[in-house]
Parts: C-alpha cells; structure tokens; sequence
C-alpha cells in the first residue's frame, strides 16, 4: 500500500475510530450514570 | 610466558580498545539522562534506570545485550514479550480514579481529541520518509503514555525503542513547559476566564464498577487488537473500584509496577548501543515526538473550543489541553493557567476528568490504530 493512502486511512479512520468509540463510551456511561444514580447513603 | 602476560595485559585494555567512537557519547547521553530524573526530577523513576542502562551497554565486550547477557534476558522476557508495559499498565489502572471523568461523560471527547497528534505526526514521518511501521512508532509518541508507546514500539519498530521511550518520557516531564503558550495562543482572554462551577459528586458505586467492564467489552469489540492495553488498565481500576482484592490492589500500586519500571528502565536503555541509537533519524524521532504532543495539546484546546459552543459558554477550552494522558501533570497545568486569568477558577476537577479521559483516549487511540493496521494489512 503506497504511503498517501496509508497515512489518509490512518488519519481519517484513526482519528474518527477513536472519536466514535469514545462518543459511545460517553452516551454508554450517560446512561449507566442515570440508571444507577449516586445516593448519599453511599458516602458513609 | 611473555605471552602469557602480553595476553593478560591486552584482556585488561580491551575495553578501552574496543570503543566505538558512539560509545562515550552515549555515556554521556545516559549521564546526561541521570542528570534529568535526578537534579531535575525528570521522570526520575523511568529515566535513572533508562540512563544507567544506556551506560552498560555501551561499555564494549561486556556481553550484557548478547545472547546470554543479564539484560538481553530481562528484554527478551519483558519487552519482546510485551509484559513489562501491560503489567504497569494493571498499576496505572489500580492508581486512577476515574470519578472526576464519569461526572461529566462527554469530557471522554475531549481525550479523544488529545490524540489527534498521534495520527497527524504519524502522517508526517510518512511525508518525511519513514517507513510505515516505523511512523505508527513515532506517532505513538503522541500518546504521551510510556506503557503504551514501548507496547508498540516493541512490537513494530524495535529499533526505535530507545528513542521513542526517552522521548516519550522526557515530553511528559516537560508538558508545564510545552502546553502553556499553546494553551494561551489558541484562546482569547474571555475563555480563559470561563468559570465552570464546582464538580458535584454524582457518581455511584455502581457506576464506577461497571466503567471498566464496559470500556474492555465495548473498546475491545470495536479494537480488538488493543485489548491487551485495555484490558490490562481496566483490570487494575476494577480491583481497586471493587474493594474486595485489597491485597491485590495494593501490590498492583506498589510491588509490582515498582519491579517492573525497574527491569522495563533498564531494558529500555540497553537499547541504546551507539551504534544503533547515533543516527540522524534519532534526531527526527525526538523533534517529531516534540511535535506530537503539541499538536496534542493544540487540538484539545481547539475541541475544548468547539465544545464551549455546543454547551453554550459553559466549557473552558483551557481543560481541552488535559486530554492527553500526562496524567495529573496536565490537569494541574491546566488549573495553574485557570488561575491566572481568573483566581476564583478552579478547574482542577475539570481538567483532571479530561485527564483520565486522556489516558482511556491514549489506550483507546492506541488500539484503534493497532486494529486498523491489522485491517489494512500491514500487520
């Protein structure tokens, strides 16, 4: 694979791969943070 | 007889025969090294065993980096292995508190983009002429995370240990000095200014178990090839989230990661024979790893600006340059700049949510790459 084509997919699918996964891990624990709500009790 | 003695004679000089002409100025590179981690308190964990390593191997005829030599042991067994970074990674794990990330989850995106100059230099090495295993060796740089960079770097550029690790290392010590002006030039004075309240504690038990298991399920479903690193970080912040394996959390902080930085050190700087390390590309690697973390730095600050749009002024750009994984130098960084503009700004809890969201991005960015090589065909 010649070097422009590696260096665009790697750029391009590696930087959007990175932002994407952790886009999903960021709504995933959204989610997780509301389904299981902090409660005080829990400080004790 | 007068052989005899001429033969003894000779084996006692033969060190000082046998020197290369890069010999003594790697003696020198790795006293300068000493110098760093112990006068200027370097990195000193990493760089007194790097320096002292790259000391011994450069003594001529000592055998140490040869086939039965004590460090070509330790390398083989921990580097070559990759076992020595994924077992400092189980301590990173086990020493992180991830709580100050979860209050606020979209700051995850602010350590996405903390590593964007991993693939942007990784892109210039290319244009520069370097081979393309040997970029991806360079552009981890970016990643500013030690484990990570020797990770790859073992695996796919070898040859380029010695330079990546001490660069890697050196940068991280040095971001108070790299992230301020890129900080101050790519934000105007009102943003700076930007006073983002006080971080409320809201999140769970519950919440903190179930972050590690989600990010090895997810991240490893989506890169596979960078489980290892994940894997092994999660594992650590399980143990300690968890509560039950005191034992086990504790030798994760301590014990282990204490041994194992040791042997990593020293291994790391028996890779830096003159001969193989004295090479212009050396140079190049260090400016370019020089360039990664700025262009780290420069692209979370501009998310971070991007961000302040979308929530309507409520983010600080400034916290966008702790998204790399220099984790808690850049969040303090972040908070010192903070205060200058504005002293009733404490962006301390802010910034350091976008710091351990720099290391999962470091990790995640790392095994993202690593599952797109493998994609592509390369590795």
């Amino acid at each position: 694979m010649d070097n422009w084509t590696f260096g665009i997919t790697m750029i391009v699918v590696g930087m959007g791969g990175t932002l994407l996964t952790l886009g999903i891990l960021s709504i995933i624990m959204s989610i997780l943070k509301n389904a299981f709500p902090f409660k005080k009790e829990e400080e004790k | 007889m007068f052989d005899a003695i001429s033969g003894g004679i000779q084996g006692l000089i033969s060190g000082f025969v046998n020197l290369h002409w890069s010999n003594p100025i790697m003696i020198g590179v790795g006293c300068l090294l000493l110098y760093l981690g112990i006068k200027k308190d370097f990195e000193p964990l990493l760089l007194v065993p790097i320096g002292f390593g790259a000391i011994l191997v450069n003594i001529p005829l000592a055998g140490l980096m040869e086939e039965e030599g004590f460090l070509r042991i330790i390398y083989d067994a921990g580097i070559m292995t990759e076992l020595f970074p994924l077992l400092i990674f189980v301590g990173i794990g086990a020493m992180t508190d991830f709580g100050p990330l979860l209050e606020n989850p979209k700051i995850f995106l602010l350590g996405a983009a903390g590593q964007f100059g991993i693939f942007l230099t990784l892109a210039l090495a290319l244009a520069l002429g370097f081979p393309q295993k040997d970029a991806v060796a360079i552009g981890i740089i970016g990643a500013c995370d030690g484990p990570t960079a020797i990770y790859v770097t073992s695996k796919y550029a070898p040859h380029l240990l010695g330079a990546v690790s001490v660069a890697a290392y050196s940068y991280m010590s040095l971001v108070p000095v790299i992230q301020p002006p890129i900080m101050k030039l790519l934000t105007s004075e009102e943003e700076r200014k930007i006073n983002m309240g006080i971080v409320k504690k809201s999140v769970s038990k519950t919440t903190k178990l179930l972050f590690p298991l989600v990010v090895t399920v997810i991240g490893g479903l989506i890169a596979p090839r960078g489980l290892p690193l994940l894997g092994t970080i999660m594992l650590g912040n399980l143990m300690k989230e968890c509560g039950v394996v005191g034992r086990l959390t504790k030798a994760a902080e301590n014990e282990i990661p204490n041994i194992v930085t040791l042997l990593l050190g020293i291994s790391i700087g028996a890779t830096m024979d003159g001969r193989i390390f004295l090479k212009p590309q050396t140079l190049i690697v260090l400016g370019l790893g020089f360039l990664a973390i700025c262009l780290d730095t420069a692209c979370g600050v501009l998310f971070g600006k991007v961000m302040k749009v979308l929530t309507g002024g409520k983010i600080n750009p400034l916290i966008g340059a702790a998204g790399i994984s220099a984790y808690p130098m850049s969040a303090r960084v972040v908070q010192r700049e903070g205060q200058k503009y504005n002293r009733k700004n404490y962006l301390l809890m802010h910034a350091m949510g976008a710091n351990t969201g720099g290391q999962v991005g470091s990790v995640m960015a790392a095994a993202v790459m690593l599952s797109v090589l493998k994609g592509m065909g390369v590795i």
